[in-house]
């Protein structure tokens, strides 16, 4: 294929995803260290997670509980029999030499999340952390890095998807989808900024049509939704220019710098890499129990895409309201418990999902906990209830859930307290419409006219005169009625 | 069977400092031992599984159990080099 | 009486039981003796006697316990015979150690090993060669060289050694004293500092079996701390067989090994003879592959050996050589700290794991393994035990065999298979040949060590070796 050739075509991305999840367990994958949150470096370790000779690892079972979880959320298959692998390699934040993981018999294997199937999912332990400390003022070194073992050992469970992703705003959308799936599962805090979930990416560019794979790089640990939308926005930027010049993209490991957009190889390509995996001999095979699955499936909560299915299906939810429901736990809870026990007795549905997921999260922000604030959830509920049967008007109603988040309290209380209560029926408001209308004669000339455009004026008189309290559609009820349209 | 080139790539993969010396006698006796080793190569063994423990316990599982840590000053009493609470080493991106 | 120290660990347990006996001047009479060791046997000596309060009504009355030195004891040197390990106090103790603690069998001393049980001549320890009592310009065998000669020479009244293809069964014949392989998963292996793991083993070196009993006894135990450990389905108790009626012997048609000398193939058929007369029945069995299991042996041993000692890179303890860059730190301090055969099992074991390498090697040593478990199988639907001498030759002269790596592993032809199949083995005195010690061994299924035991007890008191050659050592 000749240069012109390949500026002229098109180029579709090729996305797989590696995540990393730390698990959520009280103790080490290994060994019986409690799980690190911040102490000071070294303070949780013991022989095992050291690397001390003659210390061996035995392995912990709430993690491959947690483990067979996350397979049935994803619909894996669970080998029935699984067993760890040494990962060798040297450096310093691996105190034995090598990583024991899951290599060729993974605990699940294959799986779907939304569009994206998933290829597998293993456990496997965390390294420790390197901090580099520039120059140490020892002698010789000119630049050291500080170990603190703490992390090391910290399980891990890491889901390898298929190559289904498209683009990178999908990409991070999926990997929200898995986030809140993590979340409701209760197996990890999946709080990236934190690192207890990373992602790599696997990145490839193909010509559109082709069902051919091309060569890949793995954008390593993108440490928020936003890089990972910039670092794949970034590598496939890179690798087309690199095709459309005639050249070809070498397989590498890459990093993403969210400051500068650089990307730059990790690791010297004359080094190869060799793992020599082989069976840890130190550990004995994982053999699924009846009683072990039992246990993962009953621990099993309501995942969010089940979750969102049954908002649409159950309450007649729209798909995005359902969706966005589903997906941020804490509205979904919130919203639920606003429902009520008895479903849709106090609010409707959706006008109730639409309060939740607009004006509340417009005035909490967006990562907040609504259980969290002032706003009880059947006051909002009272409140949208009102909405429905006109007792408030929409901006009434704002003007009252305003109240509530600054300092909580009942929205009947308030709509009395305040006099926000709608006026009401057209015995109360067609007087009101009939000043206005002969207060602007020349409006209601046009409006008999037929064009409608003006009512906006009469709209706005009434509101003024009633300091917003009427219904928009009440008052062109009532014209339409006072000028016999 | 193994040459010098062969040699220093399995040194550097473990990460092993060889003296001249030591790389030629480690091609000799290595290809040695696998002159030996080779044996096995004589036997058919496609439809035999890899035996990794002959006597094996599944499910040896810890349960997840805080046990308590060990001292950090115990920890870096054994280190070559402590820096702030930590094991100081050459920096890997050096 | 006039020497504690001629008793044996049952005579002077019991001794310290009944009252007659003082375990704090059995331990200071022992702790004299390993201090005073000329055979360099031991690496670190015990400076005062424990308290002794209450040890008369443990099981092991305070009889003092040479250990390996690759155990970890905490606050004691554990160096693994290894530079790279020079000065290393380990903040915790092996299990088998603490256990054996507990059962009334205090620390008296660490041995000298091969570095990293890596060794069948004790001659690779970075803290010199051990003698052997019974001829000190020869080997005592290895790796447990330390442990052996320590009993041999009467300086511990027993040791533990760790057997990996041989090192315990190896030393023992080469020292004219008793050794236990135990069943794989038996004992547990946290706190032994690692060779092979899958092979490796803690067991007893003792004077006669009783000892090997009674110190296996308290050895035994699932640890919560080991994955592969695993409960003996028996109780292990003394053996007292003094007769092998209705027990089939079975000699291995196919390990003969042309290495064998004469005055070794004397004392076995001699056995052989002794075992008849004691009513047992002596066959030829096969063993197709165990002819095999020393190449199979290089492969999963080194290659394991060579990730397991991937932990000594000079960050957490132990040695480092400084540098300014991590790379050179690496493997300098590798380079320095490793002696040349640790280093060569490193080099074949990377070998044999590397990209490219696996299936032919790792790989088919794994079946391999396979195969000659199958063997061993089979031959005990047929025989009791399977026997053979446990090394080919008697004690060599130090420095004969270290030029060629390939003549020194063929010491371990006939303690390999067994290992590679996890079973339970012992090795017991079967007489000398040019006044040197010659080992007699005797493997049964998995979990059968109770009839080993007594096996080897019926003939141990039938051959009445007589050790004190090697005693005055
Ligand atoms: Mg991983
Ligand atoms: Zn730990």
């Amino acid at each position: 294929m000749s240069a012109t050739d390949t500026t002229a075509t098109e180029y579709e991305t090729v996305i797989g995803l590696e995540i990393h999840v730390q698990l959520a367990t009280n103790t080490k994958m290994f060994c019986g260290c409690a799980l690190s949150f911040g102490e000071p470096p070294n303070t949780r370790t013991c022989p095992v997670c050291l690397g001390l000779p003659g210390a061996l690892p035995v392995a912990n079972a709430e993690a491959i509980h947690y483990g067979l979880m996350m397979g049935m959320a994803l619909g894996s298959t669970l080998a029935p029999r699984s067993i760890f692998h040494r990962k060798n390699y040297f450096y310093p934040d691996s105190p034995k030499g090598y990583q024991i993981s899951q290599y060729d018999e993974p605990l699940c294997l294959g799986g779907q999340l939304g569009d994206v199937r998933i290829h597998r999912v293993h456990l496997e332990e965390d390294a420790a952390k390197l901090v580099h400390v520039g120059a140490s003022g020892r002698l010789h070194a000119s630049d050291a890095s500080i170990v603190d073992f703490n992390r090391c050992g910290t399980p891990l469970a890491e889901i390898v998807t298929e190559p289904d992703l498209r683009d990178a705003s999908t990409a991070a959308e999926w990997l929200r989808m898995l986030r809140a799936t993590l979340r409701t599962l209760g197996v990890s805090d999946v709080n990236m900024e934190e690192g207890s979930l990373r992602c790599d990416a696997n990145i490839s560019i193909r010509p559109v049509g082709s069902t051919e794979l091309g060569t890949k790089t793995e954008l390593k640990n993108m440490n928020s939704f936003r890089y990972i939308e910039r670092g794949i926005r970034a590598e496939v930027a890179r690798q087309t220019a690199i095709v459309r010049a005639g050249g070809q993209v070498e397989q590498e490991t890459l990093h993403f710098d969210p400051r500068t957009e650089a990307i730059t190889s990790l690791r010297s390509k004359e080094e190869a890499h060799d793992y020599r995996y082989f069976p840890e001999p130190d550990l004995s095979p994982v053999a699924i129990t009846p009683d072990m699955l039992e246990r993962a499936q009953a621990a099993l909560p309501e995942l969010p895409l089940a979750r969102a299915e049954r908002f649409e299906r159950d309450l007649g939810l729209s798909a995005d309201s359902a969706h966005l429901l589903a997906f941020r736990t804490e509205l979904g809870d919130f919203f639920e418990a606003a429902l009520g026990e008895n479903g849709s007795q106090a609010a409707e549905p959706q006008p109730l999902a639409n309060w939740v997921a607009n004006e509340l999260v417009a005035r909490l922000g967006t990562d907040a906990d609504p259980a969290a604030s002032n706003v009880a959830p059947g006051a909002l509920a009272r409140l949208v209830a009102m909405v429905g049967a006109k007792q408030v008007t929409q901006g009434g109603a704002r003007q009252v859930l305003d109240k509530l988040v600054a300092g909580g309290g009942d929205p009947d209380a308030i709509v009395a307290a305040e006099g926000l209560g709608a006026v009401g029926g057209s015995d109360e408001l067609a007087p009101i419409v009939e000043a206005a209308l002969a207060a602007n004669p020349d409006v209601a000339d046009r409006l008999r006219g037929g064009e409608m455009k003006p009512i906006g004026v009469i709209v706005g008189h009434v509101m003024r005169e009633t300091k917003g309290r009427a219904d928009g559609g009440e008052i062109t009820r009532l014209v339409r009625e006072q000028l016999g349209l | 069977m193994i040459d010098r080139e062969q040699v220093l790539h399995v040194a550097k993969l473990a990460r092993l400092e060889l003296s001249e010396d030591e790389v030629g006698r480690m091609a000799t006796e290595l290809s040695g031992v696998l002159g030996h080793i080779e044996k096995i190569g004589e036997l058919s063994l496609d439809d035999v599984p890899p035996t990794s423990h002959v006597v094996e316990v599944e499910n040896a599982l810890r349960a997840d159990v805080p046990r308590p840590c060990l001292p950090r000053e115990v920890v870096l009493e054994q280190a070559p080099a402590v820096q702030d609470g930590g094991f100081l080493v050459p920096s890997p991106q050096a | 009486m006039t020497d504690i120290t001629a008793l044996t660990a049952k005579q002077a347990a019991d001794a310290v039981a009944s009252g007659d006996l003082d375990p704090t001047e059995l331990f200071e009479a022992y702790r004299a003796k390993a201090a005073a060791d000329d055979l360099n046997a031991y690496t670190w000596v015990a400076d005062a006697a424990p308290a002794a309060n209450g040890v008369a009504t443990t099981p092991l009355a305070g009889v003092p316990l040479a250990v390996k030195d690759l155990f970890a004891t905490k606050g004691v040197p554990s160096q693994a015979g290894s530079r790279i390990l020079e000065g290393y106090r380990p903040p915790y103790t092996a299990s088998v150690v603490e256990r054996l603690a507990q059962a009334g069998a205090p620390l008296l001393a660490k041995t000298n090993q091969d570095e990293f049980a890596m060794g069948s001549s004790n001659e690779n320890s970075a803290y010199g060669p051990v003698l052997n009592p019974w001829d000190r310009t020869r080997v005592p065998g290895g790796s447990s060289g330390g442990s052996a000669a320590a009993v041999a020479s009467g300086s511990a009244p027993w040791a533990l050694g760790t057997d990996t293809g041989g090192s315990i069964r190896q030393p023992a014949a080469l020292t004219g004293i008793v050794g236990l392989k135990p069943t794989y998963g038996t004992v547990s292996r946290y706190g032994m500092i690692a060779f092979a793991s899958s092979l490796d083993q803690a067991g007893p070196l003792t004077r006669d079996v009783t000892d090997a009993a009674l110190l296996y006894r308290h050895m035994v135990g699932q640890d919560h701390c080991d994955s592969t450990s695993l409960q003996h389905p028996e109780e292990i108790v003394l053996p007292t067989a003094q007769r092998l009626d209705g027990i089939t012997l079975g000699v291995p048609e196919d390990l003969t090994g042309e290495g064998v000398e004469a005055g070794v193939l004397a004392r076995f058929e001699e056995t052989l003879k002794v075992a008849e007369e004691l009513g047992a029945k002596v066959v030829r069995v096969a063993l197709p592959h165990a002819d095999y299991g020393l190449s199979a042996y290089y492969v999963i041993a080194p290659a394991e050996a060579s990730s397991n000692l991937s932990r000594f890179d000079g960050v957490r303890y132990g040695k480092r050589v400084d540098a300014d860059d991590l790379l050179t730190m690496y493997t300098t301090t590798r380079h320095d700290g490793f002696g040349a055969e640790v280093k060569r099992r490193i080099m074949l074991g990377t070998y044999a794991l590397s990209s490219g390498y696996y299936d032919a090697y790792y790989g088919r040593a794994q079946r391999v393994r396979t195969k000659i478990a199958e063997d061993f199988a089979t031959a005990f639907q047929t025989v009791d035990f399977v026997v053979t001498p446990t090394a080919p030759t008697v004690p060599f002269k130090l420095g004969s065999k270290t030029s060629d790596p390939l003549e020194m592993y063929l010491n371990d032809y006939f303690t390999v298979p067994i290992s590679l199949a996890g079973l339970p083995a012992i090795s017991i005195p079967a007489g000398l040949s040019e006044g040197l010690p010659v080992g007699f061994q005797l493997a049964g299924p998995a979990f059968s060590e109770n009839r080993v035991l007594d096996a080897a007890h019926a003939l141990e008191q039938a051959i009445g070796f007589d050790a004190t050659a090697g005693r005055a050592g």
